[in-house]
């Protein structure tokens, strides 16, 4: 999108991450399970990129994102931020950190404290980190309501004053209040209608050019990502499948599962649907209490052979220049 | 094809603590003999409570205020207790949105699935279960005599919307209302659903009223098209005519917020600017005026009905309710 804030620099860094949630099962919690949330990951963001995640509920595209930021400790694993080494490193000494990389969250509806003013809510995490003195924060939030399209005149009001996309425009507001580089931004726009999804992603995509931003965009609306990502990667069941360059995942995707992923998202227009290759995939995401041996996605696969069933299953590998894909086959 | 169903003039309100919520505003529809009616709208535009006026499923605080629902000579809203439990599920089924909670947790599949048939149909328990079978094995489920006697929890989301189609088609109705069916899926399970609706609705020659608010999903399956908005029908038209030629702006508002996979640089979406009206008042005016890129005098004065477009010739099925003619204006 923007060529001359890309750059191949990577500002975050991840490496063999695993994230595994213990849970007890049965009526009386009597078994214990894991849950393989992420079962080892590795990719970059690079300086001034979008990245797009996608893929099905559950596949830990969300907790990706939560275990970058250490909201969640990983189980194994590396992350690195700008050089600096995440998972290494006590609540203290990420504090720095924290307000150099931001989230976004899904729901605005629950994220914003009911009992705050927007003026409190943004004034937090400049008060939290110090940032300025008192009494330049009403200038300061003044200026980021402006950023997000908003009105000074909002800022004593109350979240159940405003609809679902003027609290998602709050939201990016706070997530910019200490000026960071990256932020993660989970399903921003899956819990609004249609007609106001358009206004947040342009302004997304405003504020990206604006302040040289680095976003991990987390979505399951694979048209939505197309439009802001530079590059997406392709989840499923805590594995990353494929990552490439936009124009060669959409064009050119190369794994199964994308294809069928990208075959299975209808487009609105009469014509190209009726036309359009068909390739529905049978059964349900398997579960990732007991993920299947081998390749994540044989169970699924209409081309599966017997070396997709066997461990160690596939890992990402290098098929074209920037394109990654954990399918040796095709 | 003859009209099977004809909604004239419904007018449906809610009590509510402020005052009266005006949801539905005078909407006229008929539904054909096997014809995929497909209504689109963002959330509150009233889409869902139009069709649940249809067959009186609405809380105590709604009240139908005007209107007729005509049904093989009897009107639905006049109907007593008795003939509108004669009509829901037998002669209207019903799929809702959400299928982990529209089927009861503590009753097995084969009893609830049994229900309308042991009710309607004053058929022996032996023989609803032979019939249920049928309709699971019809929907895709394997091994259906099993299913019959497992819980819901037992079942996967989209497995749960499997059965939840074999209920609302056990009785064999001549409609099924979908509510947002595969809302609460994932997109490759989305898909599969879509296909079996399709391959149903060929088998058995029912019509369907597809509710959803996603335009691109109707593309590759719906005969008609009724976008609404703020409990009004804005534009009708067969599927064709709205994606190729919508003539109203809302509709045409819509279709360009969405971000298409054909083209690659689009740099910005076209949104559209400001929220839906509030229906604390039923609108005088045209309600979509306030969002309006064509808006003249006029459209703040009345509001107008729905009426065949300009250009469009008597008996063409292409009606929008706007003052302007937005013919090469886009």
């Amino acid at each position: 999108m923007n060529a001359e804030i890309k750059s191949y620099i990577p500002l975050v860094h991840v490496e063999n991450l695993v994230k595994h949630f213990p849970v007890r099962l049965g009526a009386y919690s009597e078994k214990r399970a894991v849950v393989h949330a992420i079962d080892g990951i590795s990719f970059d963001v690079y300086r001034g990129e979008t990245l797009g995640l996608v893929g099905e509920s559950g596949c830990g595209k969300s907790t990706t994102g939560f275990v970058i930021l250490q909201l969640y400790k990983p189980s194994s694993g590396k992350v690195t931020f700008d050089g600096l080494e995440l998972t290494a490193m006590d609540e203290k000494a990420l504090r720095p950190i924290r307000k150099r990389a931001q989230i976004i969250f899904q729901d605005p509806y629950s994220t914003l404290n009911p009992r705050m003013t927007i003026m409190d809510a943004l004034a937090e995490p400049i008060r939290v980190h110090n940032l300025l003195p008192e009494k330049s924060i009403p200038a300061r939030i003044g200026q980021l309501l402006d950023d997000v399209g908003l009105n000074f005149g909002f800022a004593n009001r109350y979240p159940h004053e405003f609809s679902g996309g003027q609290r998602q425009r709050i939201c990016i507001a706070r997530a910019l209040a200490c000026n960071p580089e990256f932020i993660v931004c989970d399903e921003p726009i899956s819990a609004l209608d249609v007609s106001i999804q358009a206004q947040i992603i342009n302004l997304m995509m405003d504020l990206q050019e604006k302040y040289k931003l680095t976003y991990l965009f987390i979505a399951h609306d694979l048209a939505m990502v197309r439009h802001i990502s530079d590059r997406v990667a392709v989840m499923y069941l805590g594995k990353i499948m494929e990552i490439a360059s936009k124009v060669e995942l959409f064009n050119n995707p190369r794994h199964p599962y994308t294809k069928a992923l990208l075959a299975a998202v209808p487009e609105a227009d009469p014509d190209h649907e009726r036309n359009k290759p068909k390739v529905i995939l049978t059964g349900d995401v398997s579960n990732a209490i007991d993920p299947p041996a081998g390749c994540r996605f044989h169970p699924r696969c209409q081309q599966a052979r017997l070396e997709c069933k066997q461990e160690p299953g596939p890992e990402l590998a290098e098929i074209a220049p920037g394109h990654f894909s954990a399918c040796p086959y095709f | 094809m003859s009209e099977l169903l004809v909604v004239r003039d419904l007018e449906t309100q809610f009590k509510v603590r402020a005052g009266r919520l005006h949801a539905v505003n005078g909407v006229s529809f008929s539904l054909k003999q096997g014809e995929m009616l497909g209504v689109v709208g963002e959330s509150g535009c009233g889409k869902s409570v139009t069709m649940m006026s249809l067959i009186r499923l609405l809380p105590p605080s709604a009240s139908i205020t005007n209107g007729s629902v005509m049904l093989e000579g009897l009107d639905l809203i006049k109907a007593n207790k008795q003939q509108i439990n004669a009509v829901r599920g037998s002669k209207i089924g019903m799929i809702f949105q959400d299928p982990m909670t529209s089927l009861n947790p503590f009753v097995k599949i084969g009893i609830q699935l049994s229900e309308g048939l042991i009710y309607h149909k004053r058929m022996g328990k032996r023989e609803a279960y032979d019939r249920c079978a049928q309709y699971l094995d019809l929907v895709g489920i394997s091994n259906s005599r099993h299913r019959l006697e497992e819980y819901p929890h037992q079942l996967s989301g989209g497995m749960r919307q499997r059965v939840m189609i074999a209920m609302a088609l056990v009785c064999e109705p001549k409609i099924v209302i979908a509510d947002e069916p595969t809302t609460a899926l994932d997109v490759t399970i989305q898909a599969q659903i879509v296909e079996l609706v399709k391959e149903l609705r060929e088998k058995l020659n029912a019509s369907i009223i597809w509710i959803t608010h996603d335009l691109s999903l109707l593309a590759g399956m719906a005969d008609r098209i009724m976008v609404m908005y703020a409990g009004c029908i804005v534009e009708e038209a067969c599927l064709r005519d709205l994606y190729k030629d919508p003539r109203h702006p809302y509709t045409i508002g819509l279709l360009d917020s969405i971000p298409r996979i054909k083209n690659d640089e689009n740099l910005r979406l076209k949104s559209i600017p400001g929220q839906p009206p509030n229906l604390m008042q039923k609108p005088s005016s045209c309600p979509f005026a306030s969002r309006c890129a064509f808006k003249t005098e006029r459209c703040e004065r009345e509001n107008p009905s729905l009426a065949f477009a300009p250009g469009e010739i008597e008996g063409s099925s292409h009606k929008i309710a706007c003052w302007v003619d937005t013919r090469g204006r886009q």
